[in-house]
């Protein structure tokens, strides 16, 4: 009779971890930040249609980097809980912090009981009323939830993106200086991030029930201008 | 998250049964009459940009007044309206499923239904309340939109079977309906201005409230006037209640004067 080989628990999540990372580390990163008007979310992405973020509710919206298939699983399945939640109860009931927590739980249990684990690292962004109550929920392949304040970076190389965004974010910051700060951060000095090269999405505070917009590549380019 | 196979796609009512939830009531074979408030007259006409849509807002329930201030014209999503006439409860319910409907497409796609799609989607909500209407629930929608597609405003009625009919000038549904498409039938033109447009609907409102007790009329004390608004390529806009106050004013003026006795 075989005996399979003893593998001890913390190799194996050691092992699982390092394949996760590897994956997300494949793909480009992603910065959100406060700005003046609400949230902004800066992407590098060269794809016009596979898009990195989303509108998951009327004040909430997703973003994920890492394997495509997986964060759009994720994205659905926000919408979906999102929405009948609303029809159910009502749409105030619906916040990101329950939402955030059940990605959570998914991820943490994906990477646990299945053999892969999902190669993805999200963001869920819900915009308050005041800057005060803007939340950042990061959420990582492990299931591993941080809420953020101010800004947060997704993806491989996050340490050094977020080295050079420290302390120039504030909520007052206008739109434009804000996109230009997360695509320099983004880009790093040795290069430079072109409109068509990123996607940029705004939860603006006051912009009614729905607050989820696309920024198009002739905004940004005016924007950075 | 559902497997590949399973998946209920970007529809929201293909979700909602897959998780058990149905939004249509199973009524068997129950039978009985329930007596339920009514919602009455609504319409909808081309203009020159775009569409015209126009509702009382007056629901009853037998020789009753149910409620003064129920608005059964509502926006559907950016570009596109729905007014409905019938079982009041039903027609709300219908309206919010709908509006959830499009936005939840919308969301999922990455892109918003076609106007024709949505209309489609309508009628088929429709169908499925065919049940319900059989023991007298009946809900009858007008759905009207700017194609953005072809570029013009476009409007569809329907039947109670689900049947989806497009129209090129007017819509009207409920139950002072046949004034109010006389007045229609006489003012429309093709190339209306919307201000003009805007005045047509409110008189064959006006009309049929006058014959019609289930329509209510504006109500100057409480200051509640009918919902009117316009959807052209911006999008839907309601029409504010102090533009109506006057265009009620002018033609209750004309009226007077025309009934006045001149020596």
């Amino acid at each position: 009779m075989n005996m399979p080989f003893y593998v001890s628990p913390e190799q194996v999540m050691k092992d699982r971890a390092d394949y996760a990372r590897k994956g997300i580390a494949r793909g480009r990163a992603l910065v959100a930040l406060q700005y003046g008007g609400g949230i902004v979310i800066v992407a590098e992405n060269t794809s016009n249609t596979l898009r990195k973020t989303s509108e998951i509710y009327d004040r909430i919206a997703f973003a994920g980097v890492g394997k495509y298939n997986e964060f759009d699983q994720l994205r659905r399945l926000g919408v979906r809980t999102a929405d009948v939640k609303g029809y159910s109860f009502s749409r105030d009931d619906v916040e990101a912090r329950s939402l955030a927590n059940e990605y959570a739980q998914i991820l943490g249990q994906i990477f646990t009981h299945e053999m892969k684990p999902l190669e993805v690292e999200i963001l869920v962004a819900e915009v308050g009323v005041t800057p005060a109550d803007d939340q950042l929920f990061h959420i990582l392949y492990d299931g591993t939830l941080i809420d953020e304040a101010s800004y947060c970076v997704l993806g491989g190389d996050a340490e050094t993106i977020g080295s050079r965004m420290e302390g120039k974010v504030s909520p007052e910051i206008e739109l434009g200086a804000a996109v230009r700060l997360a695509m320099s951060a983004l880009s790093g000095p040795d290069r430079t991030l072109s409109p068509a090269d990123s996607e940029v999405a705004v939860l603006e505070r006051s912009a009614g029930r729905r607050c989820f917009r696309r920024i198009e590549n002739g905004e940004i380019a005016s924007l950075l201008a | 998250m559902f497997a590949p196979g399973d998946d209920p796609g970007s529809s929201f009512f293909d979700l909602l049964r897959k998780i058990g939830v149905s939004p249509w009531p199973d009524l068997g074979s129950r039978t009985g009459v329930v007596e339920a408030p009514h919602g009455t007259t609504v319409l909808a006409l081309r203009y020159a940009e775009g569409v015209v849509m126009a509702g009382d807002r007056r629901a009853t329930m037998g020789h009753r007044i149910a409620n003064r201030d129920m608005e059964k014209v509502v926006p559907a999503d950016r570009h596109s309206g729905v007014a409905i006439a019938g079982t009041a409860g039903t027609a709300m319910d219908m309206i919010k499923l709908f509006q959830l409907q499009l936005e939840h497409y919308e969301k999922l796609d990455g892109r918003a239904i076609s106007l024709e799609g949505k209309a489609n989607q309508l009628s088929q909500m429709v169908r499925s309340n065919l049940p319900a209407a059989m023991q007298g629930f009946t809900v009858v929608p007008i759905f009207a939109g700017y194609d953005l597609l072809r570029r013009t405003g476009r409007l569809w009625d329907f039947d109670v079977t689900g049947g989806r009919y497009e129209e090129r000038e007017f819509v009207t549904q409920g139950s002072g309906s046949d004034p109010a498409s006389t007045v229609l039938k006489i003012s429309y033109r093709p190339g209306l201005g919307r201000d003009e447009a805007i005045t047509v609907a409110c008189r064959a409102l006006w009309e049929a409230a006058e014959v019609d007790t289930a329509t209510g009329g504006p109500d100057g004390l409480r200051r509640i006037y009918p919902v009117v608004a316009t959807i052209d390529v911006d999008g839907w806009s309601r029409v504010d209640d102090a533009v109506l106050a006057g265009v009620f004013d002018g033609l209750l003026e004309a009226d007077r004067e025309r009934r006045e006795v001149r020596p």
